[in-house]
């Protein structure tokens, strides 16, 4: 359909002027800054007392390599042991039951309370509380024998994350519309039926992306249970350079290491993210 | 007379301070048709949600095919009721939000086998079929694989409604199915609620939509702060009220 009324003239007519390119001025003169400093710190690297050629030789080394796996296979027990028992602290947390509430949240403040070191701590010396641990007549042995570096580690380690997961889980079961939650009852499913199928599956959504950044979070963590004798990445590092004094060279050794991993968590959150979005990527949100 | 499908006697509820239900009775029989309406804050959706034990009611007794809801009579005291024999209980009723509540991410299909299959026990192969019978019959065959927020509300609301009814309820319970839709789609619910009412289904609607009463209803209550105020064939709710309150209502809605 045409326009019938007749158009005013006088105006520029803009269709045949082309745009001009935006000179970000500040731009450039911020990232000329940026990089000039990057220099200046590299430069410093490069002629202070670094030997590269011992972080070259050592990026690759046989214990630094098992350390790395040491450090991995904790983060992946440790941060499992600490959703499990998120999960479980999150649903005592919104029970009705006034018993279950509590020691949810005494759990939560204990742990949360207390510095991870500490916790690594009490946990390889447990023995001196309890020298013997076990099931009255069926099995016992020497705390001191069970409480390894890897288990110390581990119950530290998962039992402090699942102190903090509980909350992140909370939130993300608390932003599940509570219809759903009434859906699921009007279909005679019971409240853990109802949490599992559910409201857990939809919670997921929101609190993988806290979850990444924990588990990020629990990565570097693991480097703490070198204060308890875990050969993971760092104290594998310490220990080669007691030996040689190469510090700095190893220091960055592990730090390039454990930049890698970090690296490589990301785009695996991110297919976990589209995993979990099923049937929501439709809603604008 | 006949033992009635659903017999409500003397329910009261209290939120607080502010009494939603007052002494309410009623029966429905098997097959029945109820429209339930009056005025917001008059105490339906809590009746509904009292019937699907979604909210305990205070006092008071309902009966469900003969069997008392929520509680138990022993050695003259009442027993709560554990909440898995609650969830036993639920299964024959079926209830259709207002805001439908569909699981989002669930499919069409998914959302119609959840229930026959994690708490029937179920086979999947038995359930996707009759799933699919069921989306046939609220017209949606092909929608099967859709996930709710690619549905308009009124598929939305004719899956929640096939989800219902794949639990095999002896009751179906609809609380405002039509009143979050835009009008143009509330003719399809409706026509799909009217089926259910030929093939004989006992329903207990809360509705505005005085049409569907007027054409579908066997009986209407009119309900005003918490009590039944009246309640009789729908033509004569409708068509000549007794109670000034009820024509007051009636006159206001149309
Ligand atoms: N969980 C609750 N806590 C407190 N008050 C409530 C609760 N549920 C309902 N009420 C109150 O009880 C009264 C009856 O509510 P109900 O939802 O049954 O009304 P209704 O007849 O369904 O109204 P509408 O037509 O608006 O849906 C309202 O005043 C409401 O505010
Ligand atoms: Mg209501």
């Amino acid at each position: 359909m045409s326009n019938s009324a007749p158009l005013a003239g006088g105006f520029l007519d803009l269709s045949k002027l082309p745009v001009a390119r935006q000179a970000h001025w500040r731009r450039w003169i911020a990232a000329a800054a940026i990089l000039a400093a990057l220099a200046a710190i590299g430069r410093a690297f490069a002629n202070g007392q670094i030997e590269w050629s011992y972080v070259s030789r050592f990026l690759t080394a046989r214990v630094i390599l098992e350390g790395i796996v040491n450090t991995m296979v904790m983060a992946v027990l440790a941060m499992a042991l600490g959703i499990v028992l998120g999960v479980v602290v999150a649903i005592m947390r919104l029970s009705p039951n006034p018993v279950l509430k509590s020691v949810a949240a005494g759990y939560t403040w204990l742990f949360r309370g207390t510095p991870l070191i500490l916790q690594l701590l009490l946990w390889f010396n447990i023995a001196l509380v309890f020298p013997t641990i076990g099931i009255p007549g069926l099995w016992s042995a020497r705390a001191v024998d069970v409480m390894t570096p890897f288990l110390s580690a581990l119950l530290g380690l998962g039992i402090n994350q699942g102190a903090y997961t509980s909350e992140v889980m909370r939130a993300g079961m608390l932003s599940v519309d509570a219809g759903q939650y009434e859906a699921a009852k009007a279909i005679g499913m019971g409240r853990l039926r109802a949490l599992r199928r559910i409201v857990l599956p939809q919670a997921m959504r929101v609190v993988i992306p806290p979850l990444g950044n924990e588990f990020i979070g629990m990565v570097k963590a693991t480097s703490l249970a070198s204060v308890i004798q875990y050969p993971e990445l760092l104290h594998s590092a310490e220990n080669i350079y007691y030996a040689n004094s190469r510090v700095i060279e190893l220091l960055i050794v592990a730090g390039l290491w454990y930049l890698l991993v970090v690296s490589i968590l990301t785009p695996l959150q991110m297919l976990l993210e589209r995993r979990f979005a099923r049937g929501f990527s439709q809603i604008a949100r | 007379m006949t033992r009635p499908l659903v017999a409500i006697r003397s329910v009261s509820k209290t939120f607080g301070e502010f009494q939603a239900l007052k002494q309410v009775s009623l029966d429905v029989s098997a097959g029945e048709v109820l429209c339930l309406i009056g005025a917001s804050g008059s105490g339906k959706t809590t009746l509904l949600r009292c019937i699907n034990q979604l909210t305990p009611v205070d006092s008071g007794g309902i009966w469900l095919d003969g069997e008392l809801l929520g509680v138990r009579e022993q050695g003259g005291r009442l027993h709560r009721l554990t909440e898995r024999q609650i969830a036993r209980q639920r299964l024959k009723t079926g209830m259709v939000f207002q805001r439908f509540n569909l699981f989002p991410h669930k499919t069409a299909i998914e959302n119609i086998t959840e229930g026959p299959v994690q708490v029937q026990g179920r086979s999947r192969d038995d359930a996707r079929t009759e799933a699919m019978e069921l989306l046939r019959r609220v017209g949606l065959t092909a929608k099967a694989d859709a996930y709710p927020a690619q549905l308009s509300g009124g598929q939305q609301q004719r899956v929640a409604i096939a989800r219902a009814l794949a639990m095999k309820p002896m009751l179906m319970l609809f609380d405002e199915p039509t009143s979050a839709l835009d009008p143009e789609l509330v003719g399809e619910v409706l026509s799909v609620m009217k089926e259910l009412a030929q093939s004989g289904m006992t329903m207990m609607v809360v509705t505005h939509e005085l049409g569907f009463a007027r054409e579908v209803a066997d009986r209407v209550v009119y309900m005003d702060h918490g009590a039944i105020v009246e309640s009789g064939f729908s033509r004569d709710v409708l068509g000549a009220p007794r109670e000034a309150r009820t024509r007051a209502f009636l006159s206001a809605v149309i």
